[in-house]
């Protein structure tokens, strides 16, 4: 991976919650963010749901649909790829995602989105 | 258009039918209908009858409302009897001196019970069993008395029979005939019936021919029989049989039949060619058809007849399955083998009271009939083969022997081989035909098979054949009847439950390890997390099991739209002192909570923020709150009336008992929400008959109702039990819940799981009241388990500060959700809406409260 001059410090490792969603605030926005520790990863997605129009999406249920991670929202249950948030039940929608890393125990993140 | 004046004389089970088919037809309007019914009541359900004795009222019997009627444009006299019919004015004349005009007019004027002219028959509390009214009569007569007689053993006398029984009599039969059930069993089958019923604490006398009845030493009668021997007793029934009501149709001059009958021909038409008759009034080739469902098939053929179709009446199967007190009996075809030719293959296991017997014919490849008793499982096979003369397979007595050890029944019936035109279903005249055209309409489960053709819901005797014939016909059509959770998981629910217990599986990881494959998903983490809690009951939020949770459970508390939460804290059984429920408005007024009474006896208190909630709940639990468990698919609430304690009508105390059992569940995790209700008296305040557990005081303890529920499909509960004490009572609903966490579906309510059991409501009995899987103590002591267990989810996480952690709205900063916007109406506020959000509309301010 090149290295990116623009990654700032977000949070450390114990702030997550492994398997599971916790919400950060970059630049003003709402990062919904995940550690999947099984691949030693962590995801940043949009936490605003435009299903719902609420910001909920990092308190949704992480899965896999065909070994791609997702959440699932908590409202209506659309599911979202935590790669590259592309939404399953509607093509059409897409949500921004951010580039994250695990430096040591503090996570690195990219402030603009992708 | 002129309307045909149509005179319905007669509003039994038979009109309500022709009423009911002729409004289905939707030509209704051509006809100006009136109805004469003598009873103070619309037609209910005379099948059913002694289930009034069991705790059914004559409102659940019903079958006619009047707002139904007067939908349909109905006209009904109730109370009013016609008289006299003048054939030339086509007038007829009622009992209050009404004269009407009429074009045609349907006799359904029904059967009257026949008593015997011996001496004495007609005493006081010698009575009948036929309506409502008479059902009243013996009530008021068993209050007096200490033992009842039925005179008449066949199947309405053994019906009442179980009536007296059930009012608490010491009960006799009295048959003329030499065995019990004479026109439908032989004389093995009668035996075995009669050993069976002897069981049951009833009386059996066959071969008696009474002479007179007198005043009684000991009691209110003295039978006399023609033996010599005597009988003392304090209540006698009459159920000797039925006769025609044709008195109408004699005095206006109708062809009527030597013994009685008004006679028709295969368009239900009378000597009079604007007279119908139909139901047991009618006499078809010198026949009368006692049973219901030849009555609905007339009621069919007149409503046709009517509107110009072609439909005949071309006689009807007379087959029977019934429970007898509990004693399985059936009866079809050549039951006696009067065919010549006939054979005999029978099957006797006195040991357990069974006896089956086959009659074939000639070449040993047709079924002619079939008596059953003691278990009529094969009923349904059984009648398929007689009504379709479906070749019987080379050994015909293997449909009859039982099956042990081996790999199930060998000789079964195939469902292919039936043709398009079998009738699966005789309470609701279903065919195969229409239940494969219900399939290709979509139908895809039993469920949906049952609900729209209403197949199998009225006696249930054909309710194994339906499932093998709904899987048959779905597997014929490619569709793979997959019954696995999710693509992580090749298992049902009910097997995860099971490798769960079995391996003593402790966590979701372990569990995809070992059984699964992938991360998981929104489907399987909570299921296996309701597993897990149901088995272990670990705390919730224990590392392990957070990321499994749906939000409400990860929060223990609601979400709603705009991402807020509501919070519900246990008041069980509707109770609240006071105190806290000024805490409750100290909390609401604090955090600035929207607060709404729930349905289910609890305040509701909406728009916390997440980092709120354990502020909100470190207050309550100090007022000595707990969890309500509002988000979980678990024990919800246990409302009640307010019961004995203060009740003017009040039998029991149903709040204590409310808030005992809601203890006792409260944490509960299960496939679905479970809700109960406890009333004190059969007013029924607390609507119990609408909860998965509904309870109901009594005179003589608790009755129980199992598998209601509101929301989309409403279902009243089943009756399951009745006059329980309170150790019984909570013994069958640990047994109950046990065994709906264990085999359910994922998020299947106690209804649907019901409906789905082989064998429904009388299989549930069996597993929970008789212990016929032998699980109950394991069952018990599981439940036991997450009684002795349960902890307070919020107490627990207020303590814990790694918990805590989870909510704190951002992980990098102290702010709120600014997406959050409330807006005050009616004096509390709700969520800003996206307009008004736009519109900067003036919102309440957010207070950070720490």
């Amino acid at each position: 991976m090149t290295t990116n001059t623009k990654l700032i410090s977000l949070c450390s490792k114990a702030d997550l919650v492994p398997n599971s969603g916790v919400c950060a605030l970059v630049d003003g926005r709402q990062v919904a963010l995940f550690y999947l520790p099984e691949d030693e990863q962590v995801y940043a997605i949009d936490n605003h749901d435009p299903f719902g129009q609420a910001n909920v999406l990092s308190r949704g249920i992480v899965g896999s649909i065909a070994d791609v991670p997702v959440v699932a929202s908590p409202l209506y249950k659309q599911r979202f790829s935590l790669v590259d948030g592309q939404c399953f039940e509607d093509e059409a929608v897409k949500l921004a995602t951010w580039q994250v890393t695990l430096l040591d125990d503090v996570l690195m993140i990219d402030p603009t989105p992708r | 258009m002129n309307k045909t004046k149509l005179i319905l004389i007669g509003n039994g089970m038979v009109g309500h039918q022709f009423l009911a088919s002729l409004a289905e037809s939707g030509e209704a309007e051509r006809f100006e209908v009136t109805i004469f019914c003598e009873e103070p009541r619309l037609a209910y359900d005379r099948v059913q009858l002694s289930a009034y004795f069991s705790g059914k009222t004559a409102e659940d019997l019903a079958m006619g409302q009047p707002a139904q009627y007067a939908a349909w444009g109905y006209h009904v006299r109730l109370n009013e009897k016609v008289v006299s019919i003048d054939r030339d004015n086509q007038t007829v004349t009622s009992s209050t001196g009404a004269t009407l005009a009429y074009d045609q007019i349907i006799l359904a004027t029904g059967s009257f019970p026949f008593v015997p002219p011996v001496p004495g028959h007609d005493r006081e509390h010698c009575l009948v069993y036929r309506t409502i009214e008479d059902l009243e009569a013996i009530t008021a007569s068993a209050a007096k008395g200490r033992s009842g007689v039925v005179v008449g053993g066949g199947l309405l006398g053994l019906e009442a029979a179980k009536a007296l029984r059930d009012l608490g009599l010491e009960t006799h039969v009295v048959e003329f005939a030499p065995r019990l059930m004479a026109v439908q069993l032989d004389d093995a089958g009668g035996k075995v019936l009669r050993d069976k019923i002897a069981e049951l604490g009833v009386k059996v006398h066959t071969g008696k021919n009474t002479q007179q009845i007198v005043d009684g030493d000991n009691a209110v009668h003295r039978m006399e029989f023609a033996d010599g021997e005597v009988l003392e007793t304090d209540v006698i029934l009459f159920s000797a049989g039925i006769r025609p009501r044709d008195e109408l149709a004699r005095s206006c001059g109708l062809d009527v039949g030597e013994r009685g009958g008004i006679v028709i021909d295969n368009d239900c038409l009378t000597s009079d060619k604007n007279i119908f008759a139909i139901g047991e009034c009618a006499l078809w080739n010198g026949r009368i058809f006692g049973l219901v469902a030849p009555g609905y098939n007339m009621a069919k053929v007149a409503v046709a007849r009517l509107l110009g179709e072609d439909k005949q009446f071309l006689g009807a199967d007379m087959s029977t399955k019934l429970k007898l007190m509990g004693v399985d009996v059936a009866s079809i075809g050549d039951a006696h083998g009067h065919t010549p030719g006939a054979r005999n293959y029978t099957y006797l296991d006195e040991a357990c009271g069974i006896y089956k017997k086959i009659v074939v014919n000639e070449s040993g490849k047709q079924l002619l009939g079939a008596i059953l008793v003691g278990d009529a499982e094969d009923y349904g096979t059984l009648l398929q083969y007689a009504l379709n003369g479906i070749d019987l397979p080379e050994f015909p007595d293997s449909l009859i022997l039982p099956q042990r050890g081996g790999d199930g029944k060998p000789a079964g019936l195939g469902v292919a081989a039936l043709p398009e035109t079998a009738q699966i279903c005789s309470c609701h005249d279903v065919s195969k035909g229409d239940i494969c055209q219900a399939i290709d309409g979509g139908a895809a489960t039993l469920g949906d098979v049952k609900s729209c053709t209403k197949a199998a819901t009225g006696c249930g005797g054909c309710s194994a054949l339906l499932t093998n014939l709904v899987n048959h016909e779905l597997e014929s059509r490619g569709v793979e009847v997959n019954r696995n959770l999710c693509e992580h998981f090749d298992f049902t629910r009910q097997e995860l439950y099971h490798l769960v217990r079995v391996d003593q599986i402790k966590s979701f990881d372990e569990l995809l390890h070992k059984h699964g494959r992938g991360k998981g998903c929104e489907i399987c983490k909570p299921t296996a997390a309701s597993i897990l809690a149901s088995c272990w009951n670990e705390f919730v939020l224990k590392k392990p099991h957070v990321g499994l949770q749906d939000t409400n459970d990860t929060f223990l508390a609601n979400m709603q739209k705009d991402g807020t939460y509501s919070v519900v804290p246990r008041v069980a059984g509707g109770e609240i002192t006071p105190d806290k429920l000024i805490v409750l408005g100290q909390v609401a007024k604090q955090f600035n909570l929207y607060t709404k009474v729930t349905g289910g006896q609890r305040i509701d208190l909406f728009g916390a923020r997440l980092e709120e909630l354990p502020q909100i709940w470190r207050i309550l639990v100090d007022a000595g709150f707990e969890t309500g468990h509002a988000y979980g698919k678990s024990l919800r609430t246990v409302k009640s009336c307010v019961g004995s304690t203060w009740c003017r009508y009040g039998v029991d105390d149903s709040v204590g008992l409310a808030i005992e059992v809601e203890n006792r569940y409260k944490g509960l995790r299960s496939p679905h929400k479970i809700k109960f209700a406890v009333s004190g008296c059969t007013r029924e305040c607390a609507e119990a008959q609408s909860k998965d557990v509904g309870i109901i005081a009594t005179e003589n303890g608790w009755n129980l109702y199992l598998c209601g529920n509101g929301g989309m499909k409403p279902r009243h509960g089943d009756l399951f039990a009745t006059d329980l004490d309170k150790d019984t009572l909570i013994k069958y609903i640990d047994r109950f819940l046990m065994f709906y966490v264990k085999t359910a579906d994922r998020l299947q309510r106690t209804s649907v799981w019901m409906d789905n059991l082989e064998g429904g409501l009388d299989y549930l009995r069996q597993v929970i009241i008789e212990d016929s899987l032998g699980l109950g103590a394991e069952l018990e002591e599981q439940m036991l388990q997450v009684v002795g267990t349960y902890e307070c989810e919020w107490k627990k996480t207020i303590e814990d500060p790694e918990a805590l952690k989870r909510f704190r709205p951002f992980v990098n900063a102290d702010a709120t959700d600014s997406n959050v916007v409330f807006v005050m109406e009616r004096d509390q506020i709700r969520p800003a809406t996206a307009a008004e959000k736009a519109a900067n509309t003036p919102a309440v301010p957010v207070k950070m409260v720490s």
